[in-house]
């Protein structure tokens, strides 16, 4: 995306284009390797009937998705229902923007970006919200009301956890961020506040352990449970994009972004690296996914408000503290 | 524990829980009065999957009945076919061999393992994680393919006869059967550190769903459920039948009779189970594994009752004979269904999650109870 001298409007145009595409393709190669790890630690194949290695699984399953009917439950609200898989699709397409993939490799580089990217992936509330209450299914409104609680409460951990680094950079920018952990990775310096990132993380992504909005031993899917085909199908590209943005979040702050050793690619190394981090934490993420059970909606608020919330102001007191007297 | 708070009566509304749905472990359906996620009144409806097997009891001969039993319970077939071959040795006074009730003994607790493995799995996949079924799967298969050698099924046997067994087991039986135990044995350990050493499990198990031994006694909850409260109740122990008072094994109990008490009684009888098959093996007598039974069945005028231990409960059979081929009547009295009947008063100003662990913890086969 080298194009400085075209106008910006025709940069952002090809930005955006390449950032769908890529929350496609994310999508996929998660769908992929879920399942596949998934498969490794519960002792099954996994898939391996299309293409080698199954490879090809998850095209197919994206033509089955295109192909199925939508069905739209009676007295739903036609529009929120409809609307809602779109809306979920929007928070997670435009923080891509703003996160440094290598030195170059970026749509934006904001003053603000960090603020930019949390301020957006708020609206992912939204999205599950209006589905949950679009359903005119009770299951649905359960899980649309837990995310709603829990995604506003954990967005305050997060948050603070985050600002514990913003106060060692000084810089709201993404890149400047990067460009700080050039001696050392923040994870080193800043432990507490990367361990509260993370679990916020799980829990803003809807991930398992804190998989409530979707719980399917209590909820049977929760919020998306009358989705079909394509709109059920936005849902996991979202989701699978909102982890991508949560770790690659974690790795511009914690993990040095695009640093690493030169490898033999040039200009192009630094994004592998940036890629390789952000995986492997999504990698973290699907296997915790695949070993734990899932906690109770009461003890996931009490874990929120009575232990993260604390430790992460304490810590950003000691930061604070800290940065003042270094 | 959450706390139980005061419900205004405005704010309820219903939620059916099934039949179609992922935790009630069939068809099962709840119809809960709700007060947001707290439970007000849960009112279990059974009878989507009635299948009349009483009334079909009494239009066939009396082992013609025996394919039936087998499919009551599908996760654990065998002592449902032992209650009633025993029930019809009972009223019909035929001997069995010494070597078939050893052969009874070691199947049945066979299917006792496969199905509290079964459970193991299913509960944690009630409380989210989904591993652990495969991995318990993977351990009931061990005995799914011992069993199929000899019983030639897989899921719904139909292995014992009147006067003995259908086939006799044999070496390859006992050295795959050998193998089991020793694979579930190393794999005590790894269950056991998902217990003692998993936070989010233990705080889903205490303290939820406490079933005192007074509610036990009113509903008549058997098997686990009632050994989870304390109660030390066991039909292998307190009338034993079959060859079970040759054998040294122990009754685990629980305390407080909440879902982590249920899930550790049925976690130990694995290992009790295990020891019951290994003294069966070793001590294995010679002889036949049939006995004499007369081509054509006849019981004498009367009624008899037989209870055997299974793996949900005391299971009864109940029966009526008018002296015909078929049976006058025949009563059969399931665990699952006075387990089950526990439940509305269990889950009063319960949580929905904890509704999901109370229920996985009482283990309810539906087919059983909607026989």
């Amino acid at each position: 995306m080298e194009t400085a001298g075209n106008p910006i409007v025709l940069r952002m145009v090809i930005a955006v284009v390449l950032v769908i595409a890529f929350v496609f393709l994310n999508a996929m190669v998660m769908g992929y390797l879920e399942r596949k790890i998934s498969a490794r630690i519960q002792r099954r194949p996994g898939l391996y009937e299309v293409g080698p290695y199954g490879i090809l699984q998850l095209l197919i399953d994206g033509l089955k998705l295109i192909g199925k009917q939508l069905l739209i439950p009676m007295e739903a609200d036609r529009f929120l229902f409809r609307l809602a898989p779109l809306l979920s699709f929007v928070p997670v397409v435009l923080p891509l923007m703003v996160i440094p993939f290598s030195p170059k490799l970026q749509a934006r580089d904001f003053d603000i970006g960090l603020v930019f990217i949390l301020a957006i992936s708020s609206l992912n509330v939204m999205a599950i919200l209006m589905a949950g209450w679009g359903s005119n299914n009770k299951y649905s409104l359960f899980g649309a009301m837990r995310s709603v609680a829990q995604n506003i409460s954990y967005e305050i951990p997060m948050l603070l956890s985050l600002l514990a680094v913003i106060l060692m950079t000084n810089t709201f920018s993404m890149q400047g961020i990067v460009a700080a952990q050039n001696k050392i990775w923040f994870f080193l310096v800043q432990p507490v506040a990367f361990l509260i990132y993370i679990i916020a993380a799980f829990a803003e992504t809807n991930r398992a352990p804190f998989d409530l909005p979707e719980a399917e031993s209590e909820l049977t899917a929760g919020y998306h449970t009358e989705y079909s085909g394509m709109g059920f199908s936005l849902f996991m590209l979202a989701e699978y994009a909102n982890m991508f943005v949560v770790c690659s979040i974690a790795t511009t702050l914690f993990f040095g972004g695009w640093h690493g050793i030169p490898l033999p690619f040039g200009e192009y190394s630094s994004a592998i690296w940036f890629f390789i981090k952000a995986y492997g934490l999504m990698i973290f993420m699907v296997w915790v996914r695949w070993t734990y059970p899932r906690t109770r909606f009461d003890q996931l608020m009490n874990f929120c408000w009575k232990y993260l919330i604390p430790f992460a102001l304490v810590n950003l007191l000691v930061t604070a503290v800290l940065v003042k007297l270094l | 524990m959450p706390e139980t708070k005061n419900i205004q009566q405005e704010h309820r509304f219903f939620l059916n829980m099934g039949p179609q749905h992922p935790s009630t472990h069939g068809v099962l359906r709840v119809i809960l009065e709700m007060d947001g996620e707290y439970i007000v009144e849960p009112e279990p409806v059974l009878g989507y999957g009635h299948r009349m097997q009483e009334k079909m009891a009494e239009g066939r001969s009396w082992p013609g009945f025996l394919p039936n039993t087998g499919r009551m319970d599908y996760a654990g077939a065998l002592p449902y076919n032992h209650g009633y071959v025993a029930l019809i040795e009972r009223l019909a006074g035929v001997e069995v061999p010494l070597r078939a009730e050893y052969i009874r003994v070691i199947t049945s607790e066979l299917s006792r393992i496969a199905s509290h493995l079964i459970w193991f799995g299913a509960l944690l996949l009630d409380l989210g994680a989904f591993t652990p079924i495969l991995y318990t799967f993977d351990d009931r298969e061990q005995i799914l393919d011992a069993l199929e050698d000899i019983t030639g099924s897989r899921l719904t046997y139909c292995y014992f006869r009147v006067g003995g067994v259908c086939k006799d087991i044999d070496d390859t039986f006992i050295s795959r059967v050998r193998a089991f135990i020793k694979r579930l044995r190393s794999r005590f350990s790894m269950y056991e550190k998902l217990v003692n050493g998993n936070i989010i499990f233990l705080k889903r198990m205490e303290g939820i769903g406490i079933i005192d031994a007074d509610m036990c006694r009113r509903y008549g909850a058997t098997g686990p459920v009632a050994r989870g409260s304390g109660i030390p109740y066991d039909i292998r122990k307190c009338e034993p039948y079959s060859v079970y008072p040759e054998f040294d094994f122990e009754i685990p109990l629980g305390d407080h009779g909440d879902a982590l008490d249920r899930f550790l009684v049925r976690f130990r009888e694995l290992e009790q189970s295990l020891r019951i098959i290994e003294q069966a093996l070793d001590k294995l007598p010679d002889g036949p594994y049939l006995g004499k039974v007369p081509k054509k069945l006849k019981l004498p005028t009367g009624d008899c009752n037989f209870s055997v231990e299974t793996a949900r409960g005391a299971l009864a059979y109940y029966l009526v004979s008018d002296g015909s081929e078929v049976p006058y009547r025949l009563k059969i009295r399931v665990p699952s269904y006075s387990n089950l009947s526990v439940l509305p008063e269990l889950c009063r100003g319960m949580l929905l999650s904890d509704l999901v662990t109370a229920m996985g913890s009482l283990d309810l086969v539906i087919p059983e109870i909607d026989r």
